[in-house]
């Protein structure tokens, strides 16, 4: 595959023709950060690289890295329009209005955005309940937290990120009344620095546990210099780091969704949809609870995953109050999905505001 | 054995030819590393290609990447020209970044406030908002720097952070679209005609903002070569005491370079977000306030050279991009060849202010 379109670069770099061969579908990716993230990128790429696998010839894929928000991604969406794509993911929150900027002007291109919410007649949207596996990494992080210190990487004070902010702290608290969650806001999916920095300073004030909620490995390193703090891989197993300070890991699979979202432009079946998938379909999934995590709670923690995929358990059931003391979820109550899309409040017990 | 000797006037000659030599060993050293990455060094040569020639050429590739070759220079020229007038005089203003932001905060605030009336006066208001936003921002360091001796470099620098947080706040409060469910980023002033900055030309990638920069080039090519005060900031900047004892106003001429380069960086940040980007979100400002000093440099803060390294600048950033898409080269490794063209014109540079001379052993 590599070799083709290696062959084709250089075919047509020396005017050749336009194609030198013919895939009967272009793909397209748009990443926010490089392939080699091992974290949200990392998987989005796995997905790309899977949907190449699958098809063989009859699929060629094309990407780009690290592109901007504004007017690079949309210039990077008309590029690849342009050059043929007949199917484009673009894989962030900030890639939504040039998403449908780009499809309003080449309709016969199908686009699908990641963890947006505007749909057009073709643009799909898709996203993981990554709150899902954050309730068993609350559940977790509240058991083996010694100092009752939680310290949480946010990226965007976002809806997906406070919806995960929630689901990590009502599941640490109903395991552990004393825990509490320290927030740091550090605006950027990937920049390995400032991520450090933010593990550090959170180590610094006393948290052994550290959720993150960013695409670089940079605070699981953190983590593991601090000796005696724990961490969870994020959007991918950070393996690398396990069996300590990963104990455990969400992890982002594409590769379905890619694969049957390829196959419907393939068959002429493709039309525009919002998916928003959690374990029970496999679009998210938990990594190996290592031997770093006392039996009882990794079979606790394996129980509330299974519950949640046969959908016996939703991890925001009420009684839930809102921060300012008023009620959301009566008991028995399940949170519907239009509030969880726009959640922008923390639940009772949080101490901070999500930035305005 | 060979020794440099340093010349006495700086050689107008290997001026201009060094930035030719330096991107002709880009070009070389670029395509030895695209080879070695795909393994397939009769690729190298297409790789380059791809880079510098198609985006400007080649028939599927240059109707639209010409524009947006004009659409990405375009800012970059505006700040590095107004950076340049500081640079001159030895005032270092390195926080354009912040100044960009500002501009666009105050230009797009103008907007947002109004929407959704119609007029033709609110486009020409909302550059003169975003002018004054960035020449505000601008003026903070200036006037620290003259009534307290505070570092200019390191002021402007920590406001560009400053900016940031505002930036990230008003998008989430203040500035947010109210029907965009809560979510952060402004309402897109795509979708409002009067404050869009639209192309001139259907397709040319010639906006307001382009035209602004082009100006910006012809003013300051005046301004250094006409014009009193373009006088006063070169020696400021070359003979701090002649100027001084030459009646020259420090303080004024700090005020007047990190004005107007505070000026032109707030009205590219307006124009960006009235333009091509269409709102403001908190990772609106894309480092062309970083990027910009490198092309002061680049082009030897001589206007028509700023003009010529922002458009090579984007051309490396469109071709780049084309390359990866063609070729699944890693992004990285544009990052690599920009940062060699930059290596190469600093190396190569030697030759303009020494000659080489060859004794024999």
């Amino acid at each position: 595959m590599k070799f083709k379109s290696v062959l084709s670069g250089v075919l047509l770099a020396f005017g050749f023709g336009t194609v030198a061969f013919a895939a009967d579908v272009k793909v397209g990716f748009v990443y926010v950060g490089p392939v080699g993230d091992y974290g949200w990128t990392y998987e989005h790429n796995e997905g790309r690289l899977a949907v190449e696998e699958h098809f063989g010839d009859r699929v060629e894929t094309i990407y780009q890295e690290s592109v901007a928000y504004g007017a690079d991604a949309e210039r990077v969406i008309n590029t690849m329009a342009m050059q043929g794509a007949d199917l484009i993911f673009t894989t962030s929150f900030g890639y939504m209005d040039p998403t449908i900027s780009a499809a309003k002007k080449f309709p016969n291109v199908k686009f699908e955005h990641a963890t947006g919410f505007k749909l057009a007649d073709n643009v799909s949207t898709y996203s993981g309940r990554f709150y899902e596996g954050r309730a068993i990494q609350g559940h977790i992080a509240g058991k083996m937290t010694k100092t009752n210190k939680i310290g949480y990487i946010g990226s965007y004070p976002i809806p997906e990120v406070v919806r995960g902010i929630n689901s990590a702290y009502l599941h640490a608290k109903k395991v552990n009344p004393d825990v509490e969650f320290n927030i740091i806001w550090i605006y950027t999916w990937f920049d390995p620095a400032k991520e450090a920095d933010a593990a550090k300073a959170l180590i610094d004030q006393g948290a052994d546990v550290i959720l993150q909620h960013t695409d670089s490995t940079a605070p699981q390193a953190a983590a593991q210099q601090a000796g005696n703090v724990i961490s969870f891989g994020q959007a991918s197993d950070m393996a690398d780091y396990k069996p300590f300070p990963r104990v455990s890991s969400i992890i982002d699979d594409w590769a379905p969704y890619y694969i049957a979202r390829t196959q419907a432009v393939l068959d002429g079946t493709w039309e525009s949809t919002s998916t928003w998938d959690g374990i029970g379909p496999g679009m998210v999934s938990i990594g190996e609870i290592t031997d770093a995590v006392p039996a009882d709670v990794k079979a606790e923690a394996l129980a509330m995953r299974d519950a949640i995929a046969n959908g016996t358990y939703h991890p925001f059931t009420g009684p839930i109050k809102k921060q300012d003391g008023s009620d959301w979820l009566a008991a028995g109550e399940t949170a519907d999905d239009g509030t969880l899309l726009g959640m922008k409040f923390y639940v009772e017990g949080i101490t901070g505001k999500v930035p305005e | 054995m060979i020794r440099l000797e340093k010349r006495r006037n700086i050689s107008k000659f290997w001026t201009t030819v060094t930035p030719v030599i330096a991107v002709f060993l880009t070009m070389s050293f670029g395509g030895l590393m695209f080879g070695l990455l795909l393994g397939d060094f009769s690729s190298a040569f297409g790789a380059i290609k791809l880079i510098f020639w198609d985006p400007l050429f080649d028939e599927n590739f240059a109707s639209y990447a010409r524009p947006q070759l004009l659409v990405k220079a375009g800012p970059i020229i505006l700040i590095a020209i107004g950076l340049s007038i500081g640079f001159k005089a030895g005032i270092w203003n390195i926080g354009a970044e912040g100044q960009y932001i500002l501009g666009a905060i105050f230009g797009a605030s103008v907007a947002l406030s109004l929407y959704p009336q119609e007029s033709v006066l609110i486009f020409p208001a909302m550059i003169l908002a975003g002018a004054l936003g960035g020449f505000i921002w601008a003026l903070i360091p200036a006037l620290l720097k003259v009534y307290f001796k505070t570092n200019e470099i390191l002021v402007s620098l920590m406001l560009v952070y400053v900016a940031e947080n505002i930036l990230a706040s008003v998008s989430q409060g203040l500035l947010r679209n109210p029907e965009g469910m809560g979510l952060p980023g402004s309402r897109n002033l795509k979708d409002y005609p009067s404050a869009h900055n639209s192309e001139i030309l259907v397709n040319s990638g010639m906006h307001w903002g382009v035209l602004t920069a082009f100006l910006a080039v012809i003013l300051a090519y005046f301004l250094f070569l006409k014009h009193q005060k373009g006088y006063e900031i070169r020696i400021a900047g070359e003979a701090p005491k002649a100027a001084y004892f030459a009646g020259i106003n420090p303080s004024k001429t700090i005020i007047f370079c990190m004005g107007m380069s505070g000026l032109l960086a707030g009205m590219a940040g307006l124009f960006e977000v009235a333009g091509p980007a269409g709102q403001i979100t908190m990772s609106f400002n894309s480092g062309y306030g970083f990027t910009a000093i490198i092309v002061a440099f680049l082009g030897r803060l001589n206007p028509l050279g700023i003009l010529l390294a922002g458009l090579l600048m984007a051309l490396t950033y469109i071709g780049g991009e084309i390359a990866q898409l063609m070729l699944g080269l890693p992004g990285a490794s544009i990052q690599l060849l920009q940062g060699m063209l930059l290596f190469f014109l600093l190396a190569t540079d030697i030759f303009t202010n020494y000659r080489i001379k060859s004794r024999g052993s």
